[in-house]
């Protein structure tokens, strides 16, 4: 096994500047829309007083999750000693912290007064899950920052093991943090379950995993660099398991509130007659984002294509995408039971289900966002050495003669 | 030598400038900000918020009927609520729900507005602390420190607030409000304050219904909690356990 030799990309095609100025665009038209929202004040996005998250928060809370996950290829190789994925551990931590960049821009320039960002850092109510996630979020950058910097500095490559344990703890306790957000919430029957939080640590892994493997697929195809089989199915297999745990989650998450009389209003809703919510679970996120990538990366052919493992990959980020908004829009959409069996009306949409249609402006912060975390990957490995010259299977693999 | 004391005093007069200029300047600034704070505070010690008050309000279903809002009349008009002809995003700290039971088709009318909850998820899930309960149970925001997450309005399970979704214009000096932050029911804390009873009892009372009591749920003496005493009064979703400061008899 060869030692893995990192190299900067050189940065200066065409087709870089283009993609720099792609996920430009992408951003300039966040800011954009964020600055139209906060001047003239939310009621111009699909938001309401009944439906108080929106599409900033799916793409927001998706970032975010998969930021997490997307560390998880360098905690395999730090925290438990896979050699094979050494040389994947430096972008895994940039992927990781560009996504939470990203998402996070989207959630604060979603804020009602995002001006007020110096109150949330430096005013914590310690009773609220939100306060701890700022804490969570603000630390990842720095824990995963310096286990970066161990990664990089040989003098410092013997902490990187500590370094990447502290990382691995801190990953997992942010992911339950962010599943605890809805999982802490009495008031609403969509959420309001312990198991939201192992959920969202699985789906952490399932999201970041597969935004790795597109971004692994993009920069050595792009750069020339080889990238051998054994890494790649290592990887492809890898994320066949997540898949299919976050599917086993579903499945147990629903199978409970189904079993519960209380919950089977807010069952029905979602699996039956929920309308959108309905066809974006059972096509969006069962079909496309579960059972199609589980038969396109175990098949035994189109399990070897490239290609087919990358659409799997992007399948996944749209089941993701699906479930997130199942999970933030369709449980708000559901109305709140005030009289549970009783049937409630008012002036202020009581009783019905909300209606929401996501605004362009909601929809490109939250591209904004997502071009945001790429640029920050784009620009990186640019600058610093975060990519081997070569993942060919001498490289990667032990036992490679 | 004397050369050296000379510059010695020049030294100490400029450190005695100095100290004075920033005395004078630190003062300057923090004066106004002092006055106004006293000013902030005008209201006499012995009216102190206090624990030993829970102000709470009782609803007599009975006497509440379907169709009037003179309740929710007057809480726009006192706060100043109006709308902007877009139900989804005008705020609401009242309303009306009418609530019919499936099996039975028995159909009963009562006003809903934030609870005044003893264990408020809104104040548990707030990060910033701008959410917040006073000694005396009222559940507030500080819109001063609301950074619009809307994380309360998740965790509300009466949909008591609103969303700012707009530029707000012709506020009442009362009710300050903002563009961005979330708001809901003050039990028009400052009417409280100043020994008034909330805008929406006073209404109900002036139209002769009677069906709202405002009052100290910690003061056996008073007629609410005698009320209660006497004819019991339900918590909404009291399975939550919020042990709401608003509670209704009749349901």
């Amino acid at each position: 096994m060869k030692k893995a030799n990192f190299v900067e990309i050189e940065g200066r095609s065409a087709g870089y500047l283009a993609l720099l100025g792609f996920l430009g665009i992408f951003i300039l038209a966040a800011l954009g829309s964020s600055f139209y929202m906060e001047h003239n004040g939310h009621h111009v996005t699909g938001m309401t007083n009944q439906i108080v998250w929106g599409m900033p928060h799916v793409f927001a809370v998706f970032l975010i999750v998969a930021a997490s996950g997307a560390l998880n290829i360098a905690s395999i190789s730090s925290v438990f000693n896979k050699t094979a994925y050494k040389p994947l551990a430096r972008l895994s931590g940039l992927l990781a912290i560009s996504l939470l960049l990203g998402g996070l821009m989207v959630l604060v320039l979603d804020l009602g007064r995002p001006d007020r960002l110096i109150i949330a850092m430096t005013r914590y109510n310690f009773r609220s899950i939100f306060a701890w996630n700022m804490i969570l979020y603000n630390g990842f950058f720095l824990i995963v920052g310096i286990y970066l910097w161990t990664m990089m500095q040989r003098s410092l490559n013997k902490y990187t093991h500590y370094a990447g344990f502290a990382a691995f703890i801190w990953r997992l306790t942010l992911t339950t943090g962010t599943g605890s957000i809805f999982g802490f919430l009495v008031a609403r029957q969509a959420y309001d379950s312990a198991i939201m939080a192992p959920m969202f640590v699985i789906m952490s892994f399932s999201f970041g995993l597969a935004i790795f493997l597109l971004v692994l697929l993009a920069a050595y195809n792009w750069t020339h660099r080889p990238l051998g089989d054994v890494i790649f199915n290592t990887l492809k297999n890898l994320l066949g398991v997540f898949v299919a745990a976050v599917l086993y989650f579903v499945i147990v998450q629903h199978l409970t509130n189904i079993y519960m009389a209380k919950d089977s209003g807010v069952e029905a809703f979602i699996l039956l007659n929920g309308g959108i919510y309905t066809k974006l679970f059972w096509i969006g996120q069962i079909l496309l984002g579960s059972l199609v990538p589980l038969a396109l990366l175990y098949h035994p052919t189109w399990g070897k294509s490239r290609t087919l493992v990358g659409v799997a990959a992007m399948l996944v980020i749209i089941g993701g995408m699906a479930q997130m908004y199942v999970i933030i829009i369709g449980g708000q959409a559901y109305p709140l039971s005030l009289f549970p069996g009783m049937e409630v009306q008012s002036s202020f949409f009581d009783g019905v289900v909300n209606h929401y249609a996501p605004s362009l402006s909601e929809i490109m912060l939250g591209l904004g966002g997502m071009a945001t975390a790429m640029i920050t990957v784009v620009l990186a490995i640019k600058i610093l050495r975060f990519l081997p010259e070569s993942l060919a299977d001498e490289v990667v693999d032990p036992q490679h003669s | 030598m004397s050369h050296i004391e000379s510059s010695k005093n020049a030294a100490l007069t400029r450190r005695k400038f100095l100290g004075s200029a920033v005395a004078t300047t630190a003062g300057l600034t923090i004066a106004p900000g002092v006055l106004l704070f006293r000013a902030a505070q005008a209201k006499p010690a012995a009216q102190a918020v206090t624990s030993k008050v829970r102000w709470g309000l009782l609803i007599d279903n009975t006497k509440c009927s379907t169709g009037c809002d003179d309740c929710v009349t007057a809480c726009k008009t006192v706060h100043k609520l109006e709308g902007h002809n877009r139900p989804e995003t005008d705020v609401q700290w009242i309303r009306k729900l009418t609530v019919t039971d499936k099996q039975t088709g028995h159909v009963m009318s009562l006003p809903m507005m934030c609870q005044h909850c003893g264990n408020p998820p809104c104040v548990d899930v707030c990060p910033t602390g701008a959410s917040f309960k006073r000694a005396d149970g009222i559940v507030l925001v500080d819109r001063h420190i609301c950074i619009g997450c809307r994380y309360c309005m998740m965790a509300c399970p009466y949909k008591a607030r609103s969303f700012e979704h707009e530029v707000v214009h012709d506020q009442s000096v009362s009710a300050p409000r903002g563009k961005g932050t979330v708001e809901s029911c003050t039990l028009c804390v400052y009417r409280v304050d100043h020994g008034k009873i909330p805008a929406c009892v006073e209404a109900c009372n002036e139209a002769k219904h009677g069906a709202m009591l405002f009052g100290d749920l910690n003061d056996p003496e008073s007629e609410i909690s005698k009320r209660l005493t006497k004819y019991g009064g339900k918590e909404i979703r009291a399975d939550l356990g919020l042990n709401t400061g608003v509670r209704y008899q009749g349901i």
